[in-house]
């Protein structure tokens, strides 16, 4: 028996290794510069969290999230071995561990056996299950595939691509990328404290498996008289599962350390026997968990009362094509930034506090750092949430069968800072890159007598509104350095029917 | 030991200096202080921040030697492009009047944009494959195919099927990342240091690739205006004086030859286009040696005349070339 055994061990190893490699391979192949790359959010469809917190919000498990079911089903059965064998986060963290965390014997006993804090992580899960429920998706903040994605998405690509290795034709930069770094750090960095911190105190996908491994007959076995009790099952435990004790079924990734490392062949991986040692349920009180639901509850009346992108039409709100309705959106973003990974022109930004706090991080259209490629249609094909449909270059653009294009807002001349209305000066830059055809930007020819009295001819620009598609092109080349002399505001984007200016429609 | 002296600390006392011990602190110290002195008035400057000097360049002329016994301008009809870029060649002197063997060889056609062959807002792929081909089989080392987009780069290189044309033909494609730029002195009226993309620095001769296209402000975008794709920094500033700007351009990017694709033709709605509906079909190729007198020439195509067009008389007052294509030698063939 002890010769098969330590094989299980070996067997996560693999496990864990391909599926991290297979998630940075992924990442990497995102990568549409010679419009060759695969559109793969695989990872993000095999997420539970996502999928249940999404059916939540909205009543739909979305295309590929049916993958999930990968994860739900085994778990069932084999118990929460999803954060061990197959989560990339959960593969960093225990590298990082290995790497950070003192393992003299004495202190790993210390900081690998159960403590209470482990409960937090289910009042988090609660928390982002209840504001589902309400019709928020914030899930996304603390799901480690989202939040794994993100990180190296807006940080970690962008700085390796800083220090010479070639991941982009043009340097991205992203808004607020050095918070996204910080928290990232700060999670890795914990390790150095407690291995595995992020996935035993804070993962609300753990809490999520956790719940779901409850039920499972499979387990971690100790049988009582052939157990010494010499702890070493302690040493390399990465759930904080207490196998040298009662064994806690929840808090269990099945990384099978305990049962290579103990000496005495006590340990294995089944069905309880008659002298297997007992379990222990989940440490949860139903007290302490209905005041986190109450209190996530109390705050829907706040949030609808709150100015977001959500209660409000704001100007600056300006979403990827193909994107839901602003309340629908919200029901569906992750926050992943999937769409920022592999938007061309780096347009897409992560948001702070624009769209009100409950829609941090998601995708904004900032035209100064980019603008929206007139036949690019990637981010609704990488949204694994559907949040950004998956639209065909034809209905983006308006070509049959469709007969109006995808607004994302309007752009407005600032007839102060243009320079032939303002300074007398030809330009007409934003003429000349508009992608419409015919030019949404058009301009009057007229013949003035300038300040020294000398008669100049110029071309003074204008805008028709409904040949406006928003792509923001005319802000992002306009030669009036800050703020731009033309600027997209969202208004006429075609996914709200409220956020529109225009009587008639368009043609 | 004493109860008495038990309860007070015990006292750590240092070890007394030697005069050899001294001696030596105070030489190694001495030595740190005239370092620091040395150094610190080696390195003060007036300058609060200092800035390596970038090295200028300047670009050289790619022209090859004139010849009485060629035409200036040859101007090809026809259906299949790759024979009238041979019928060009062959008017002007061939190949191997431009092209030497172990050349290094730039092709600038115009790849400003996201589109397709069809919608004629690119010099057509099939010119510039042609073109890098009979470079390949006159000898030429390496060809090269470049231009500075003002859509994503990648995609234009794609979708106006350049990439795959020019690799087919044996050329290479060089995108210009933000570390391909060379400060350049263009010596020009308007224009004078503008990073440029260093490839133009490396080869021996140039090719100019336009196509000839509708363009709101300055009426048309032909030969000269295509020098635009070279640079680099915030270029479209040039658009408030564009004609001055454009033979800056002309005069500091002196090609081998120009080779101007007229066979689809934008003729509004430029220089982007996207509808069918603006373009035509005129099967015409523009080749020649003088710049001025091809856009003049190619102005026919577009339904304009050379006094709508300013920059064209900049050019020749600047000695660029002569607007009156109609008082050069040339030739004029269908195959």
């Amino acid at each position: 028996m002890k010769r098969t055994i330590p094989g299980l061990r070996t067997l996560r190893r693999l496990y864990a290794t391909f599926f991290l490699l297979l998630f940075l391979l992924l990442l990497f192949a995102g990568d549409f510069s010679r419009m060759q790359g695969y559109d793969i959010p695989l990872f993000l469809e095999l997420d539970p969290l996502v999928a249940f917190s999404g059916f939540l919000t909205s009543v739909t498990v979305y295309k590929g999230m049916i993958l999930s079911l990968a994860v739900v089903i085994p778990t069932l059965f084999l118990g929460r071995f999803f954060c061990s064998w197959v989560c990339p986060l959960g593969s960093l963290h225990h590298v990082t561990g290995l790497g950070l965390f003192t393992h003299r014997p004495s202190a790993s006993h210390a900081a690998n056996s159960y403590k209470p804090m482990f409960r937090w992580k289910y009042h988090l899960l609660t928390f982002f299950l209840i504001v589902s429920l309400l019709g928020g998706m914030q899930a996304g903040l603390l799901d480690p595939i989202a939040l794994l994605f993100r990180s190296l998405t807006v940080a970690v690509l962008p700085m390796l691509d800083g220090l010479g290795l070639s991941v982009y034709p043009r340097t991205p930069v992203f808004q607020g990328g050095l918070l996204i770094a910080t928290l990232f750090l700060l999670i890795l960095a914990a390790n150095r404290f407690m291995p595995r911190f992020w996935c035993r105190v804070l993962c609300p996908l753990g809490a999520l498996l956790g719940i779901l491994s409850r039920f499972a007959p499979l387990g971690i076995q100790r049988d009582v008289d052939l157990c010494s009790h010499c702890n070493r099952c302690l040493h390399h435990c990465q759930g904080g599962c207490d196998p040298h004790a009662a064994w806690r079924k929840s808090e269990c990734h099945l990384c099978m350390n305990c049962i290579a490392d103990c000496p005495e062949g006590a340990l294995r991986y089944g069905l309880p026997k008659s002298r297997s040692s007992i379990h222990l349920p989940l440490d949860l009180n139903r007290r302490r968990l209905l005041e986190t639901a109450a209190a996530s509850l109390v705050m829907l009346p706040f949030m609808r009362r709150s100015l977001s992108s959500v209660t409000t039409d704001l100007p600056t709100i300006i979403r990827p094509p193909g994107s839901l309705a602003e309340e629908d959106f919200a029901k569906r973003c992750i926050k992943c930034a999937a769409c920022m990974r592999i938007c061309p022109t780096n347009a897409l930004q992560p948001t702070l506090l624009e769209g009100g706090w409950e829609g941090i991080w998601t995708p904004i259209l900032i035209p100064r750092v980019g603008y929206c490629e007139h036949h690019c249609v990637l981010c609704g094909r990488v949204c694994p949430t559907g949040a950004i449909r998956a639209i065909a270059v034809n209905e983006k653009i308006g070509q049959k069968p469709f007969d109006t294009p995808i607004r994302l807002g309007t752009a407005f001349f600032d007839r102060g800072r243009c320079l032939p209305w303002a300074m007398d000066i030809p330009c007409i830059v934003c003429e000349e890159v508009c992608p419409t055809s015919p030019k949404a930007i058009w301009y009057r020819l007229i013949t003035i007598s300038n300040r020294d009295g000398v008669s100049v001819t110029l071309k003074q620009p204008y805008l028709k509104p409904d040949l406006c598609i928003g792509c923001g092109i005319c802000e992002n080349k306009c030669p009036v350095g800050g703020e731009a002399a033309i600027r997209v505001s969202s208004i006429g984007e075609s996914r709200s029917t409220t956020n529109r200016m225009l009587l008639k429609a368009s043609p | 030991m004493s109860q008495h002296s038990e309860k007070k600390t015990p006292q750590k006392v240092q070890a007394t200096w030697s005069r050899r011990r001294f001696v030596e602190r105070m030489g190694v110290l001495a030595g740190v202080s005239t370092v620091l002195a040395a150094g610190g008035l080696w390195i003060r400057g007036s300058e609060p921040v200092r800035h390596r000097q970038e090295e200028i360049f300047k670009l050289k002329d790619f022209r090859v030697p004139e010849s009485s016994r060629h035409p200036i301008l040859a101007i090809v009809h026809g259906n299949h492009v790759e024979s009238m870029v041979r019928e060009a060649f062959n008017t002007l002197g061939g190949v191997e009047r431009f092209i030497q063997k172990g050349d290094r060889v730039l092709l600038k056609p115009n790849v400003g944009w996201d589109r397709l062959p069809e919608q004629a807002a690119n010099t057509g792929p099939e010119l510039v494959a042609s073109v890098a081909r009979l470079c390949r089989e006159a000898g030429a080392s390496r060809v090269w195919v470049t231009d500075v987009s003002l859509n994503d780069p990648g995609r234009c290189f794609v979708r106006s099927g350049i990439e795959q044309a020019a690799q087919q033909a044996g050329a290479h494609v060089f995108l210009p990342g933000k570390d391909d730029f060379r400060a350049t002195d263009m010596g020009g009226k308007l224009l004078k240091v503008w990073p440029v993309n260093r490839l133009f620095h490396q080869v021996d001769k140039v090719i100019n690739l336009p196509i000839v296209k509708h363009h709101s402000l300055s009426g048309c975008t032909l030969a000269m205006k295509n020098w635009y794709g070279i640079i680099g920094g915030r270029r479209n500033q040039l658009h408030q004086d564009i004609h001055t700007s454009i033979v800056d351009l002309a005069a500091a990017v002196r090609p081998t030859l120009t080779i101007m694709d007229a066979t689809r033709v934008l003729k509004a709605n430029g220089p982007t286009g996207g509808s069918l509906d603006d373009v035509v079909h005129h099967e015409t190729i523009l080749a020649g040696l003088d710049e001025v007198a091809l856009d003049s020439l190619a102005l026919g195509h577009l339904d304009l005349t050379p006094d709508k067009i300013p920059f064209l008389a900049l050019a020749e007052a600047r000695g660029l070339g002569r607007v009156r294509w109609q008082d050069l030698n040339r030739s004029e063939t269908r195959v």
